[in-house]
């Protein structure tokens, strides 16, 4: 990644406690056009509090989050946020789950529904438009809530821990499909995860959390080089950057 | 995925096993309820005049159909406009309720106290306030079907996941959008409940209310048969009223499975 890219989103110096405990400890974070990036720490860390910052949900108590250098602290509405359960709309068939980013926005729903019918092959879901999120799998499911993501805004996309909740044979798969997506995609993601091979095989870089307050312990580069398959993580690059990681946790 | 398919099939099967095995044990229990009661009093343990046997219920009803029908209307129409007032109220208010937090507070206590009331005591004060017409009984019916609607509906508002409601809002969604997108149709089985216990009352209250007067109705028409003794009737009355209750109770039922096709399966 050349550092002529375009600075996407930057989290300045902010701080969070919840009921005078301190949850996230002076995090600054950089996000830049179209890199992939991870927050790795350990459960409870304050990881998705990041996020809810990041997104607007949350005010933080200090620092500012900046999207393409204008002041977006507190206000939603602005970054694509997929949560670690699916949050699908178990009322709605998957076509309008997925639309729905675009009816808040105030398109009517059938103009919506046509937006989106042409993703639905990209994400692996065609022929399952008119089905209901019950009568998908939960590797399905993830897809759906990540389309749905997608369509609310294609630039900045956070996702936290997206694949938590899948067994190790559908995760492995959603990781490459995810990769294989983005090269068709033209987004910047922001990645929450506790598994180190998921981050290591995903991003370009990492940032290293601590426990509970969290702060930024270390910043990793990524160098492995793109396109990525399953057989980089037997590489002596890939354990280098795993062993080193385990040494900071 | 053959696995996971024929393990599927299999708790589909003990499912529907369950299901007809929860159809017969309370049909089965009811028949035997029903044979004690012809054989206590077939065999003159209890007198006729006391308590008429199953059959006679069942010949009483089918011979004062033709009288009745007019009753029927009349009390099918109050419990009805009852119940739809009692949606609308309710709907209405719960709406107001969960958007303004004090107006919870200070209303929530009061619904709970009104229901503390018994209706044999309101129906004789709205009897004197409203006249003898419809007025009165749809009041009742409206009072007693507005409490298990309110409550359910305010209970679905409230168990709404934060983070879906979260997520609209991360999506910039105004309040409405989060209330009409999201908090209403999360709520939908929430108010199913409370309309299923709402219409196995509905007639019922009718019913009681016409206790107190009135030019027709089926409350009215079981008075006059036992002031002139004829208990046959009254049971035949009431033997309808469980029948209308029932069918009211499978017509919502059955308007839930049609308007909420993803609930089939949860
Ligand atoms: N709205 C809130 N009010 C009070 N405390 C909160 C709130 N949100 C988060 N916390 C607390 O902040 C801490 C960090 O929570 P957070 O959800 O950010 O952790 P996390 O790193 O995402 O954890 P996990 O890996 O389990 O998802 C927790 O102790 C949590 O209880
Ligand atoms: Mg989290």
């Amino acid at each position: 990644m050349s550092i002529y890219q375009k600075n996407k989103l930057f989290v300045k110096n902010i701080y969070k406690s919840f009921d005078e405990i301190l949850v996230v400890d002076n995090v600054s974070i950089e996000l830049k056009e179209n890199e992939f990036v991870s927050l790795l720490g350990p459960s409870g860390s304050g990881k998705s509090t990041i996020f809810n910052i990041i997104s607007g949900l949350v005010k933080p108590d200090e620092g500012e989050v900046l999207i393409e250098d204008v002041d977006f602290t507190g206000k939603s509405g602005r970054v694509s946020y997929m949560y670690q359960k699916d949050l699908l709309l178990s009322w709605k068939k998957i076509i309008d789950n997925v639309a729905l980013p675009l009816v808040i926005k105030g398109i009517k729903k059938k103009e919506a529904r046509e937006m989106v019918k042409k993703y639905f092959e990209i994400f692996g879901l065609e022929g399952f438009e008119y089905k209901y999120p019950f009568q998908l799998s939960g590797g399905m499911r993830q897809r759906a809530a990540l389309m749905r993501t997608y369509m609310f805004s294609e630039d900045i996309i956070l996702l936290d821990e997206p694949f938590g909740g899948l067994d190790a044979i559908t995760k492995g798969r959603m990781q490459s499909w995810l990769l294989d997506v983005l090269k068709t995609l033209n987004a910047s993601i922001l990645f929450i995860t506790h598994d180190i091979d998921e981050a290591i095989f995903l991003s370009d870089r990492i940032y290293i959390l601590s426990e509970r307050p969290a702060q930024i312990k270390a910043e990793i580069k990524v160098d492995i080089p793109r396109p990525r398959n399953n057989d980089i993580v037997t590489t002596s690059r890939f354990n280098e950057i795993k062993k080193n990681i385990m040494e900071m946790l | 995925m053959k696995k996971l398919e024929s393990t599927g099939s299999k708790i589909n099967r003990r499912r529907s096993l369950k299901r007809i095995g929860d159809g017969i044990i309370p049909t089965a229990f009811l028949i035997i309820l029903i044979l004690i009661w012809y054989i206590i009093v077939e065999n003159g343990i209890v007198e006729r005049f006391m308590l008429p046997s199953p059959i006679d219920v069942i010949t009483t009803l089918y011979e004062i159909l033709p009288e009745i029908r007019l009753h029927l209307i009349v009390t099918l129409a109050q419990a009805l406009y009852g119940f739809v007032l009692a949606i609308i109220f309710s709907i209405v208010l719960a709406i107001l309720m969960d958007n303004i937090g004090i107006l919870k507070r200070a209303l929530y206590p009061l619904l709970v106290i009104s229901q503390t009331i018994p209706i044999l005591v309101l129906a004789p004060l709205f009897a004197m306030w409203f006249g003898f017409g419809m007025l009165p009984k749809i009041i009742v019916v409206a009072l007693v079907c507005f409490f298990p609607i309110i409550v359910s509906l305010l209970e679905g508002f409230d168990s709404v996941d934060r983070d879906l409601l979260n997520l609209m809002k991360s999506m910039g969604a105004s309040r409405l959008k989060i209330f009409t997108l999201v908090k209403f149709p999360a709520s939908m089985i929430n108010f199913f409940t409370g309309l299923k216990v709402a219409a196995t009352y509905c007639i019922m209250a009718a019913f009681i209310g016409e206790w107190m007067g009135g030019k027709a109705g089926l409350g009215l028409y079981m008075m006059r048969a036992k002031k002139s003794m004829g208990i046959d009737r009254v049971f035949a009355v009431v033997l309808l009223v469980v029948i209308l209750s029932m069918l009211l109770f499978k017509l919502v039922s059955i308007l839930q499975k049609h308007l909420m096709p993803w609930s089939n399966e949860e």
